[in-house]
């Protein structure tokens, strides 16, 4: 349901964003390929998916960067540059985007004069943790330093609606946890945030909602646990000849059984019952255990749809 | 948070004096725009010594040989002034600059007005810094002339800043004066700034009527040259001006849809 900005009372549920049928193509490569989405307000939502899924050529689309080819796009019911015109989203991209000529303080203060209203130049650095720097040249920050002016800059307009684009891409470990710190301390107060990344554990530890993308589609939408669950399992493989499939696949926990030549693959919940099975009941040798991955949360739910549609 | 109903719009597409302020101040931290728009003219004033050779030539030739290439010095200076203020984009499209700024109200209007105006702020400077120079180095113009064809010379440069954004959106590199300051040497040379038209080779006399720096040179000239006005001179600014400025909004439109 999208109500308009204007719209009186304003009691209905106002989807932050909302995405229609949308696709963007660059040449022959179909970078954003059909996708409807809602993010309603107060949520934080993670975009997941590997390098090259279409999750930038989505926020790009939603931050009002590029048009779709197909499909519409709304921000609060309105276009994406009315809402950025009115401060109500704000993003912090991936690289770039800052004069190395200008001070962090002269930056904010610079882009401040740009909008209607703002907050307070001091509390956006204080808040994104970079007050002890204000009177440093852009070119002089580290790239950690950099991403929180990003954040700060974000920060200005008072969002109601905050994207970030891969917004750890090239930190340490130390610099993501404050990066994160700070988002997290932000989003309390209500803001709805969207973020893109490319590693489960950050969509894991950060957000109620997680959106798989791959091949510049959806292919899981859902709380944040039930997504993770899909990578719960793990892969057993071992050298097996004449394996009893059936016999594999009665085990507790699992989920398919593989059979290629003398190398048998179990996917499975329980990697513990199956190695012992393997080592115990069967000649079974060369096992590995191996944790599932992102990319395998990905094969398994895009064979899935490849079996259905057969 | 501000409610939704209360969210305002920046009036005039975010374009404001602060803003332009910083922007000019960024003028002045950057060494290698400031060489390009004041050290070489001003150098190459000096080289000239337009008053003793100018002198020298008016003597034999009778016409005001020294007025004309001052004037030709300064139209120089503006067009490399406002040429580098409007490169100035590409290199913040180097850096992704100009696409943080798409994330704010500034409207892309605004934001190429201010380009502009800081272009011509900074042709203004290299007019004044070529004529106080010539003034020392003891050409004698009149306070009108100085005046009038340092105006015309100024305002003339408004082509060189469209020229600026053409090649800022052409060229997405963080030195593109590099390029631009030699064919800009060419122009002005076949324009008959350094040495005026008629003392120059017939060929380059038959093409210099076409060429951009052409129309802005003789208009700048009226003051002293006494010998008319000519309607072409004035087409051939606007018809060069128009043609950049339809260039950099072509050239800004592919850059701003991302395809």
């Amino acid at each position: 349901m999208i109500s308009h900005a204007s719209a009186p009372g304003g009691t209905t549920l106002d989807a932050a964003i909302h995405l229609t049928g949308v696709r963007k193509s660059f040449g022959p490569v179909r970078a954003v390929d059909g996708i409807d989405l809602q993010i309603r307000e107060g949520e934080i939502a993670a975009l997941l998916g590997p390098n090259g899924a279409g999750k930038t050529t989505t926020i790009d689309m939603i931050l009002g960067l590029s048009r779709p080819d197909q499909g519409t796009v709304s921000v609060f019911g309105m276009s994406p540059t009315a809402a950025v015109s009115r401060g109500l989203i704000a993003a912090v991209l991936q690289t770039g985007g800052l004069l190395k000529d200008l001070t962090v303080g002269e930056t904010l203060r610079l882009t401040a004069t740009l909008f209607a209203d703002t907050r307070p130049v001091e509390e956006v650095m204080r808040r994104a943790g970079i007050e002890d720097i204000a009177g440093r040249l852009v070119g002089r920050c580290s790239g950690g330093q950099q991403q929180r002016l990003r954040f700060a800059l974000a920060l200005l307009p008072d969002p109601t609606l905050m994207v970030l684009d891969e917004p750890t891409a090239g930190m340490d470990v130390e610099g993501r946890r404050d990066f994160w710190a700070a988002i997290r301390r932000d989003a309390e107060d209500g803001r709805t945030v969207l973020f893109a990344t490319h590693y489960l554990e950050e969509a894991d530890a950060y957000a109620d909602r997680i959106v798989l993308m791959r091949h510049g589609q959806i292919v899981a939408d859902g709380p944040a646990t039930e997504v993770k669950n899909l990578s719960a399992g793990r892969s057993v493989r071992a050298s097996l000849s004449g394996a009893d499939q059936a016999a594999l696949e009665r085990l507790p926990g699992v989920r398919s059984v593989e059979i290629r030549g003398d190398r048998v693959f179990v996917q499975t919940t329980d990697s513990d019952a199956v190695a012992r099975h393997l080592l115990t009941a069967t000649a079974a040798h060369d096992l590995e255990i191996v944790a599932h991955s992102l990319e395998d949360v990905f094969l398994t739910l895009t064979s899935d749809e490849e079996d259905k549609s057969r | 948070m501000t409610a939704l109903e209360q969210r305002r719009v920046p009036p005039l597409g975010g374009f404001n004096l602060t803003f332009l302020a910083v922007e000019i101040r960024r003028l002045f931290r950057n060494r290698r725009t400031l060489i390009i728009t004041l050290v070489v003219p001003v150098v190459l004033t000096l080289l000239f010594r337009t008053g003793r050779r100018g002198a020298a030539l008016q003597a034999t030739q009778g016409v005001d040989y020294q007025a004309l290439i001052t004037i030709g010095l300064a139209v120089y200076g503006a067009m490399l002034a406002a040429t580098s203020g409007g490169a100035i984009v590409s290199v913040e499209r180097a850096l992704g600059w100009s696409r943080q700024l798409r994330l704010t109200p500034l409207r892309p209007p605004a934001y190429i007005a201010i380009k502009l105006l800081v272009a011509m702020t900074l042709g203004l400077i290299s007019v004044v810094a070529v004529f106080v120079v010539s003034a020392i180095e003891g050409v004698q113009l009149s306070i009108s002339v100085w005046v009038l064809s340092g105006v015309l010379a100024w305002v003339g440069a408004l082509v060189f800043a469209a020229f600026g954004l053409f090649m800022g959106y052409l060229l997405p590199t963080e030195n593109v004066m590099q390029f631009i300051a030699p064919v800009l040497g060419v122009l002005a040379f076949v324009g008959g700034l350094f040495v005026p038209l008629n003392l120059l080779p017939s060929t380059i006399q038959d093409i210099a009527p076409y060429t951009p720096v052409y129309g802005v040179v003789q208009i700048a000239r009226l003051p002293v040259a006494g010998n008319g006005f000519d309607p072409t001179w004035l087409l051939n600014v606007v018809l060069w001006t128009a043609a950049f400025a339809t260039g950099a909004m072509l050239l800004f439109r592919r850059d701003t849809r991302r395809t």
